[in-house]
This record gives C-alpha cells, sequence and structure tokens, in this order.
C-alpha cells in the first residue's frame, strides 16, 4: 500500500470510530467529555508504562482507558455531590491529573521517549512508519489495525445496544423505570469514549480525535432529527472531512491532523449558515417572514377595532400608524403596501383611508380569536 | 529557609512566583464568575482558541515580545468566545458542543499555523509552541510587568462593576428587568475570562489553565455563601497556590511549574469539598451519622423492631 493510501484509510477509519460514539455523546450534551478524558489519560499511560518496565503499547493502552475511567467516575462522582456543578468537575479533574501525569513523565520518564507535547499533537504523517509484525511477517500499518478494531468494537458496540442507548440518551427517566439501568450504558459509553480517545490519539493524534469526535455529529445535527440518518451522516461527514483535508494538506505541506480539523470546521460553519430548517440563514428568513406576517394582522386588527366608530376618520390613515403601533414610515407604508398585495386592506380615498377588505375582516377575526 | 530567601532574592525565582501570584490572584477572581454562571470549561475553549492567535501575530510582525504575542492570543480567544456566545444564542447547540467545535477548530487551525511558520525555516519561530505550554521558569521581569498590568485592568473593571456582575451572575431575568444591558455585561465578563486565560498561558499553559480559572473559585465556594468573600478568597487560594507551585517546583530537579500549581490548588479544592465550612461534605457526613443515631435511639425507645 502507497503511504498516502494508508494515511486516507487511516483518517476515514478514525473518523468512523469516532463519529459513531461521538453521535451519543454530543446528544447527551457532553461533547467536552472527550477533550478532558483525552488529557486525563496521561497519567493512566505512564502507570502502564511503569508497570511494564518500558513504553508498552498493551499496557499503556489498558492504563489510559481506566483512567479515562476515572476521570468519568471522579466528575460524576464531583456533580453528585452538589457541591460544584457538572462543568465545573470536569474542569477540575482532566487538569489535575493531566498535571500528575506530566509531573510524573518529568520526573521519572524524562529519558523515556514520551512527549507530552505528543499527547496532543499526534502525528498521523507517521501511520504508514509503524507496521504491525505478526509471527516475523509484516502484516500491515499498525494505525489501520488498531483504527479497524475500534470502528468495528464501536459499530458492535452500538448495534448491539441501539434501543438502550437510544432510549437512555432521549429518556433517562423512562429507561430507569423500564430497568435499563442508565448507569451501566453510561458508563459503557463513555467507556468506549476512552478506549476511541486512547485508540485514536496514538495513531492520529488527540485534537484531531476529540474533533472527529464531535464536529462531525454537531454537523449532522444541524441537518437532521432522526437518530439513524444522524448517525449516517456524522460518519460521512467525519470521512468527508478527513479525505479532503487530507489532499488540502498534501498540496499545501501542512500538518494533516491540523487540516482535517480546519476542513470540518469549514463544514461546521457552511451547515451553520445555510442548513435547511435550522441555518442561520433560514431562521433569519423565518423571522422575518413571521415580522412581516405579524405587521399585517397588527395592521387589520387595528383597522378591524375602528370600523364603523367615530374616530374612524382619524385612526385608519396610514400616518397614524406610526404614532399607534410605533412603526417608522417606512415599515407603515411597507406593511401597507404587502397587506394591500395579499387583497387585506385597501384605500378608499386620496388622502389614503384605509377600508377592510371582506378578507382582511376574516383575518383579523381568526387573529382575535387565537 | 533558603528558599524563601531566594524568594525575594533570587531573579528566576521572585520572577516565577510573582507571576504566578498575580495569575492566581486575577484568575481566581475571574474564574469565581465563570463557576457561578456555569462557564467552567470556558477557560479550556479559550485557551486553546488562542494558539492560531499567537501564530498570526508573530506571522504578521515576526516579534516575539511577550506583549504582541498576548494580543494575539487574545484576539483568536476574544474571536472564539464570541463564537461560541452566538452559537449557543442563535441554534438549538448546547453549550459543551459549542465549546468543544471552537475549541478543535481553532487549535487544529492553530497547529496547520504552526507547521507553516516551522517551513519558513527561520530561527524565531523556535518556542512559539512553548508559549501554549507554558514555560513559567523562562519567565522575565517584562512578562510579569505585562501580566500584572493586563490582570490589575481586568480586576479594576470587576471592581467598577461588582454590583452589576453580581446581579447578572445570581438573577440575570432581574438584571434585564431592571434594563441593565445584560447582553454587553454578559459579553464583558466572559471577556475578562479572556484576559485571565491570556496572562495564564505563559504560566501554566493551555490544558492546565482551565484548572487554574476554575478551581480557586470552586473551592472558595465551599467556604462562604457571600459573593464579596467568595472573591476575596478565591483570589488567595490562587495566587497561595502560584506561589507554593513556584516555590516546590525549584526545591528538585525536573518538576515542572504549571503542574505543580495545579496540584496545589487542587489540594486546595479537596480540602475545601471535605471541610469547609459553609458546605464541607465531613460536616454532613457527621450530621448524618448522628441523625441515624438518633433516629435509631428514638425507636428503641419506643419499643419497636429496629430494623
Amino acid at each position: 500500500m502507497s503511504p498516502n493510501l494508508v494515511i486516507a484509510l487511516t483518517a476515514a477509519l478514525a473518523a468512523c470510530a469516532c463519529a459513531l460514539v461521538g453521535v451519543f455523546l454530543v446528544l447527551r450534551r457532553m461533547a467536552l467529555m472527550a477533550d478532558a478524558i483525552s488529557h486525563a489519560i496521561l497519567p493512566g499511560l505512564v502507570a502502564g508504562y511503569w508497570l511494564a518496565r518500558g513504553p508498552n503499547v498493551v499496557a499503556g493502552f489498558f492504563g489510559a482507558s481506566a483512567a479515562g475511567l476515572l476521570t468519568v467516575w471522579l466528575t460524576e462522582s464531583l456533580t453528585r455531590s452538589r457541591r460544584v456543578k457538572e462543568d465545573t468537575a470536569i474542569g477540575l479533574v482532566f487538569p489535575a491529573l493531566f498535571a500528575l501525569g506530566v509531573l510524573l513523565v518529568s520526573r521519572f520518564f524524562s529519558n523515556v521517549h514520551l512527549d507530552t507535547d505528543a499527547v496532543l499533537f499526534g502525528e498521523i504523517a507517521f501511520a504508514p512508519l509503524e507496521t504491525w509484525r505478526l509471527g516475523g511477517r509484516d502484516v500491515g500499518p499498525t494505525a489501520l489495525w488498531s483504527l479497524g478494531a475500534l470502528t468495528t468494537l464501536n459499530a458492535a458496540f452500538l448495534t448491539l445496544f441501539y434501543k438502550e442507548l437510544k432510549l437512555s440518551t432521549f429518556d433517562p427517566g423512562l429507561a430507569a423505570a423500564l430497568g435499563f439501568a442508565p448507569a451501566v450504558i453510561h458508563y459503557a459509553l463513555m467507556g468506549m469514549v476512552a478506549v476511541t480517545t486512547v485508540g485514536g490519539f496514538t495513531a492520529v493524534g488527540a485534537i484531531l480525535v476529540i474533533a472527529l469526535i464531535i464536529v462531525p455529529p454537531v454537523t449532522a445535527s444541524l441537518l437532521t432529527e432522526r437518530l439513524p440518518t444522524l448517525i449516517a451522516l456524522s460518519v460521512a461527514v467525519g470521512v468527508a472531512g478527513s479525505l479532503i483535508g487530507f489532499q488540502l494538506a498534501s498540496a499545501w505541506d501542512v500538518s494533516i491532523g491540523g487540516m482535517i480539523v480546519s476542513t470540518l470546521g469549514v463544514v461546521f460553519g457552511v451547515a451553520l449558515l445555510l442548513a435547511p430548517r435550522k441555518g442561520l440563514v433560514a431562521q433569519s428568513l423565518r423571522h422575518a417572514r413571521l415580522r412581516r406576517q405579524f405587521a399585517r394582522e397588527a395592521l387589520v386588527v387595528h383597522l378591524a377595532t375602528h370600523e364603523g366608530t367615530a374616530l374612524e376618520d382619524s385612526e385608519c390613515r396610514p400616518a397614524h400608524l406610526q404614532e399607534e403601533l410605533l412603526w417608522t414610515a417606512d415599515m407603515a407604508s411597507r406593511t401597507v403596501a404587502e397587506a394591500q398585495a395579499a387583497g387585506l386592506v385597501q384605500p378608499v380615498d386620496r388622502e389614503g383611508h384605509l377600508h377592510l377588505t371582506d378578507r382582511g375582516r376574516e383575518v383579523a377575526e381568526d387573529v382575535a380569536k387565537r | 529557609m533558603n528558599v524563601l530567601r531566594d524568594l525575594f532574592l533570587d531573579y528566576t525565582l521572585r520572577n516565577i512566583a510573582l507571576g504566578a501570584a498575580v495569575l492566581g490572584l486575577v484568575s481566581g477572581v475571574l474564574g469565581s464568575f465563570a463557576v457561578l454562571r456555569r462557564q467552567g470549561l470556558m477557560g479550556d475553549a479559550l485557551s486553546h482558541a488562542a494558539l492560531p492567535g499567537i501564530c498570526l501575530a508573530y506571522l504578521l510582525t515576526g516579534s516575539k515580545a511577550p506583549l504582541v504575542l498576548m494580543l494575539g492570543a487574545a484576539a483568536a480567544g476574544w474571536l472564539g468566545m464570541v463564537l461560541i456566545l452566538r452559537i449557543v444564542r442563535h441554534t438549538r447547540i448546547d453549550p459543551n458542543s459549542a465549546l468543544g467545535i471552537v475549541l478543535t477548530v481553532f487549535f487544529g487551525f492553530g497547529v496547520v499555523l504552526l507547521t507553516v511558520l516551522q517551513k519558513r525555516n527561520d530561527a524565531g519561530q523556535a518556542g512559539l509552541d512553548k508559549f501554549l505550554f507554558g514555560q513559567a521558569a523562562a519567565m522575565t521581569q517584562e512578562q510579569v510587568a505585562t501580566m500584572a498590568v493586563l490582570g490589575g485592568a481586568a480586576l479594576l473593571v470587576v471592581a467598577l462593576l461588582y454590583k452589576e456582575f453580581k446581579l447578572l451572575a445570581f438573577d440575570p431575568e432581574f438584571a434585564r428587568s431592571l434594563a441593565l444591558p445584560t447582553r454587553s455585561l454578559d459579553l464583558l465578563l466572559t471577556s475578562l475570562l479572556v484576559v485571565a486565560v491570556v496572562i495564564g498561558l505563559n504560566t501554566v499553559g493551555v490544558v492546565l489553565m482551565s484548572a487554574m480559572l476554575v478551581a480557586p473559585g470552586a473551592a472558595a465556594r465551599q467556604w462562604t455563601d457571600s459573593l464579596s468573600k467568595m472573591l476575596a478568597l478565591a483570589g488567595a487560594f490562587g495566587a497561595a497556590s502560584g506561589i507554593a507551585g513556584a516555590v516546590l517546583s525549584v526545591t528538585a530537579e525536573r518538576i515542572p511549574t504549571g503542574p505543580v500549581i495545579i496540584l496545589c490548588v487542587t489540594l486546595i479544592v479537596i480540602v475545601s469539598l471535605l471541610f469547609g465550612s459553609a458546605r464541607g461534605l465531613v460536616w454532613e457526613w457527621l450530621r448524618q451519622a448522628r441523625h441515624r443515631r438518633e433516629m435509631r435511639a428514638a425507636m428503641a425507645a419506643e419499643g419497636g423492631t429496629t430494623p
């Protein structure tokens, strides 16, 4: 396999593995738990290396995963003690563990190659270089194997516990009442996040893992409300962002991980602006439409109130609308024009006195009934 | 006692201790508001978001002066903050996700810029990433002075707008009903967090900054229900752990300052959680044990069967 193909495959697999757990993490509003875990695993990694007397991948993996779960447990316990709120609990726990890890590294492992910077940056560009040897035979890059296993694991977890995950995410109370043990599901999910983070950061770097966990699901959530579509879209966004980012990084010769994250950021930005219903543009168009509709209704109700009264003559002029409804001249003339076009009102004389049409009267009655 | 003498006489140690104390004081006070307003993770996002600002500041000016880099960091951090507030206000994306997106995307873009700088192959960029990981040991008098001025300005703003910020933290609805400009106040108070983050990056680094903001306030909260006392305590806790971390890190070799500061402040948090006079857990456990004993005694006196 060519190095470029290995990197592209690694990135795509990482995107799949991360998006699968990321969807539920984001739905549970715990996105930053991924960031917290990715930092807090450092002391676990060190402990694993210490127990194995060297940078042993397996020992490091288990140590780091244990530290990830410890983070979750500490955060939960702190929150449950009701002495601090959840965000504060997270903000207390992971830096403390990370600080402990950095201290251990610099005190006892300064001669071993375990760079604290690497915990944050990682380097996907090295993915093709480290190959896995099985029985003396080279069976391909380690990153592909580990991320392939992670993706399979996460997909299996999701398939097996789909119903439980769905229910405990959207209605934890009902899940508990039905005996689904939301706490168990919660820890299982957090365990998967920890394992994904640990497995991912050695292959592609922590910042890319966190981005792949958070950004695609949030982007997808702007585009759909259905869970299966959400999962599929998250995977698609993650994979597409990874491949495009990788191409751009190769073209401009910059950090691959950084470029993938930046690309995901651009994709999110586009979705944020242009998403069909939840996008900012669609939203402001909807707001503007509602505002104009409300203005038209205010106009017909105002006219209906004074219709046939002694004050009709003074009340039903466009100029008066500016005083009564506090509209600008521009707003008043625009609303009158629109109401006229919609066949709700008609001018009756040269001074612009307005009368309701039959349809306008109907609308006014409807509004009054609301 | 040598360490104590060095604290006043040794140039390096004095700078580290002073810088860490300034950081602890400022982030303790400003972070208390973040703790109360459920923005505990804002510091984490803002400190990561600062990276592209630092790179761009260097790219544009070619200078590594602390003030230049700090301004760059502040600009990027502030932009990130505005984006977070906007996303939360205008969409149904939850705050946690908004923080996560800004954190990763800004930081990822910063990593790209770092590689661009590295490619230019000038020696000047070396160590730019160190700005993010904290290098308290290399703190200069110039940096300490810059930190003190920025931090002092931020504390002054808090002092001037104390009443408004207090209302905003505890009852934003009421503040709005009084026709206070809550949105501007919210923006200003969160902007002050950016100042604290910028001051702290240099000392404790990106990752540990969030604890520096959150921990002193969380500890102080366990001792008092009054905001003014909480702010004072948080400032004191922050400054004390800064100085303690600086002193401890020079007592032995190969002990990085930033992590030690964080471990000191974490220790204060643990003690406060357990023994804090207002909400300490130990007092609650003792109270519960006493209630159980009394309950048992009462049931025994009634002659009923004890469960």
